[in-house]
């Protein structure tokens, strides 16, 4: 199969520049790059791409064994970074997808410019054992896939959310429309397992490439300690606590997300 | 709607009633002046309603900082989440009044949405209230933006969804159910159908056998049925068939019928007395109030040492007519014409026909599920036995396997036109080499 087309890879910015690849996390799809890719694609290559499964993935390359662990989803960057073959790239991984850079970063290196973790956790779940508080419980996570059925009827059913008007990019009304932050029920039951109960806190110490630990200053998901435990496992990372509010930099506030990337790839890149 | 935050509420509605209160005008008539005292007792209704509509609307207001801190409630929502006012203004950020889930389902997509697209609608979300309970809502935001297209703060209305939530876990819950039994049909439809044919064909010595079963719905069993099998003293039997209707009964027709050609071919295997004991058989079974019956060809299957291949006496209860793709390159469809439904009288009618099947030659059996399938292409929008007549004369000279595949891709392109079961069974008689070097 076409990788290309399986992730709907969007390759935009300046040719023969560095490269910066932005991989979303759960829930929505590329868009949510939006706005900070004005800001990358002056000095930067900046590859898109959907998670097999959200966007305009080619959902028949879904399948519960493939994507069952983020192991399905590290072979897809790292088939990404074969196919598109532009050297060394700077991975930027949201939520989920931090993890998914780690995991890629230490299995071939070579491939890696940097990586970029935005608001990551490596491990949603509290642990009393070892006194690790990731901020949720197991029974939370069970609430969250009640709340996915619970929205299921009207996701499967006849919400088609209005776009308002984009006047800078008219384009990605219609697109987002149809796509955007749209999972086939199903599909989203088994990413929301995958992340919320992924496990990746052993893996930390196996990055050996640049890396930077971006956090928000208030994350109900990602709460600052969890990015403190990152930077802390990752050696000679750096860590940068973004003023912006949330779990999603990239939508409110662009600008400083975008240079916070910029920064640090032009720096690695 | 909550559009007091900003003091955007003015006294129009009471300043209105004022003015109306004084223009009053006797010399007009009865129903302007009906029309009057109606206004202005709406008006007086109406008197200080802006705030107070905000306050005890039967809808909870929110307005919150795009950061998710509250700066505005209304009295309504306070009260349905037990909270005071204080406590939450300035402290709390709508998150903060989520359950976990729902605020992870909030960061995850619809903090996300309501940035994308400035609004968001009827999201089914819970909150906590003060005690710890908790109150299904619906939510629906939007984002104010100021006169430059700035995003300065969200609006989010909040409707109480008890009974609403209630009724949508039982409807979730049935269609999870349904899902599930829908599953459970397909799997039970596919396994019974399996049983209704052959495992393997045959394998005759000199003929080369090929037969494809194709379900049009998975959720229901279709009424098609085929064999391929020996015979007393080197002959061979071969049917096909196609029991009217769907489903179980169909299924235990069919059932029936596979069974009582195979034995009634062990009695007596001239074709036409086969099938006039399956027209008894069913006959007899389905006299009542459900009649059942069906349409089947039966060949019996000779060698022929004289000439080589095969002599084939074919007999039909009215089933469309088979077909011979010969060596030669010419096809032919062998009508039986006079052949009636197997099992609706109790003396059918069966007409027979004979054919030789020399080396080289392949001969094709199908039911109507192909020839019926809906295309645009064809006669009254149906696939019809002349076009399967074209195809047989562009595939032949051909062979059994090529047959069934050249059939297979047909369905493939025809998809859901092919709105019935379709069964095809092709027999061929292979060229030998010296025959193929002359």
């Amino acid at each position: 199969m076409d990788v290309r087309s399986r992730n709907h890879v969007t390759v935009t910015g300046r040719t023969g520049a560095p490269a910066v690849m932005l991989a979303h996390g759960f829930g929505c799809d590329q868009n949510m790059w939006r706005l900070v890719v004005p800001e990358l694609e002056r000095d930067f290559t900046v590859v898109l791409f959907d998670h097999v499964g959200a966007g305009n993935s080619e959902l028949t390359a879904w399948s519960r064994d493939r994507y069952a662990s983020l192991d399905g989803y590290v072979d897809d960057v790292l088939e990404l970074c074969r196919e598109l073959d532009l050297g060394p790239i700077t991975f930027v991984g949201h939520s989920v997808s931090a993890m998914m850079g780690v995991l890629a970063a230490a299995r071939r290196p070579e491939a890696f410019a940097g990586l970029v973790l935005l608001a990551p956790s490596p491990c949603f779940v509290d642990d009393p054992a070892t006194g690790y508080r990731g901020g949720f419980s197991a029974e939370d996570i069970d609430e969250l896939l009640e709340s996915l059925d619970a929205n299921y009827l009207g996701w499967s059913g006849a919400m088609a959310p209005v776009i308002m008007g984009n006047p800078d990019r008219p384009e990605l009304g219609e697109e987002l429309t149809n796509s955007f932050c749209r999972t086939d029920p199903e599909i989203a039951r088994v990413f929301a397992r995958v992340t919320f109960l992924s496990d990746n806190r052993a893996d930390l110490a196996a990055v050996t490439v640049p890396t930077l630990v971006a956090q928000c200053s208030h994350d109900a998901i990602a709460p600052p300690e969890v990015g403190a435990f990152v930077h802390a496992q990752i050696p000679g990372s750096r860590l940068v606590t973004l003023n912006a509010t949330g779990h999603c930099p990239q939508l409110a506030a662009p600008e400083e997300t975008a240079a916070a990337i910029a920064a640090f790839a032009g720096a690695s890149g | 709607m909550c559009g007091t935050d900003d003091g955007a509420a003015d006294d129009g509605g009471r300043g209105r009633g004022r003015d109306h209160g004084r223009g009053r005008d006797h010399g007009r008539g009865r129903s302007e002046d009906h029309q009057e005292n109606q206004e202005a007792r709406f008006s007086e209704l109406l008197e200080d309603s802006a705030e107070d509509l905000y306050e005890h609307a039967p809808c909870g207001y929110l307005s919150t900082l795009l950061d998710g801190r509250i700066a505005k409630i209304n009295t309504t929502l306070l009260d349905w989440l037990g909270y005071e006012r204080d406590a939450l203004v300035g402290r709390k950020r709508f998150s903060d009044l989520l359950t976990v889930g729902g605020r992870l389902y909030h960061e995850t997509h619809f903090a996300p949405l309501l940035r994308m697209q400035g609004e968001i609608n009827g999201i089914a979300l819970e909150l906590k209230t003060a005690d710890g309970t908790r109150l299904p809502v619906m939510v629906t935001s939007t984002v104010k933006t100021g006169g430059d297209g700035q995003a300065l703060l969200i609006r989010t209305t909040i409707f109480d969804a008890r009974d609403r939530r209630a009724y949508e876990n039982e409807l979730l819950r049935a269609r999870q159910e349904a899902d599930r039994e829908r599953d459970r049909l397909k799997v039970l439809n596919t396994t019974l159908q399996k049983t209704l044919l052959p495992p393997t064909l045959a394998n005759v010595p000199g003929l080369d056998v090929a037969a494809h079963y194709h379900i049009a719905s998975a959720d229901e069993v279709g009424g098609d049925f085929y064999d391929l099998f020996p015979l007393a003293a080197g002959t061979w039997g071969m049917f096909l068939g196609d029991v009217c209707g769907k489903g179980a009964a169909a299924a235990a027709v069919t059932s029936l019928a596979r069974y009582t050609l195979r034995a009634a071919a062990v009695y007596s295997p001239a074709p036409d007395a086969v099938l006039a004991n399956l027209n008894t058989v069913l006959n007899h079974e389905y006299n009542g109030t459900d009649p059942r019956f069906c349409t089947v060809i039966f060949g019996l299957l000779t060698p022929d040492p004289d000439q080589g291949g095969f002599h084939i006496t074919l007999a039909s209860g009215g089933h469309p007519p088979a077909m011979v793709m010969r060596h030669d390159g010419t096809a032919d469809s062998l009508p039986t014409p006079g052949g009636q439904l197997i099992g609706i009288l109790p003396n059918a009618n069966i007409a027979t026909t004979t054919v030789h099947l020399a080396p080289g030659d392949t001969l094709l059996l199908h039911t109507d599920g192909l020839t019926e399938a809906h295309t645009a292409a064809g006669p009254d929008g149906r696939y019809s036995d002349e076009a399967l007549l074209d195809l047989g004369r562009a595939l032949a000279p051909t062979t059994a396997t090529d047959a069934i595949t050249a059939i297979r891709d047909l369905l493939d392109t025809l998809g859901n036109g092919v709105d019935d079961d379709t069964a095809v069974l092709a027999v061929h008689v292979p060229r030998t080499t010296s025959e193929e070097q002359q």
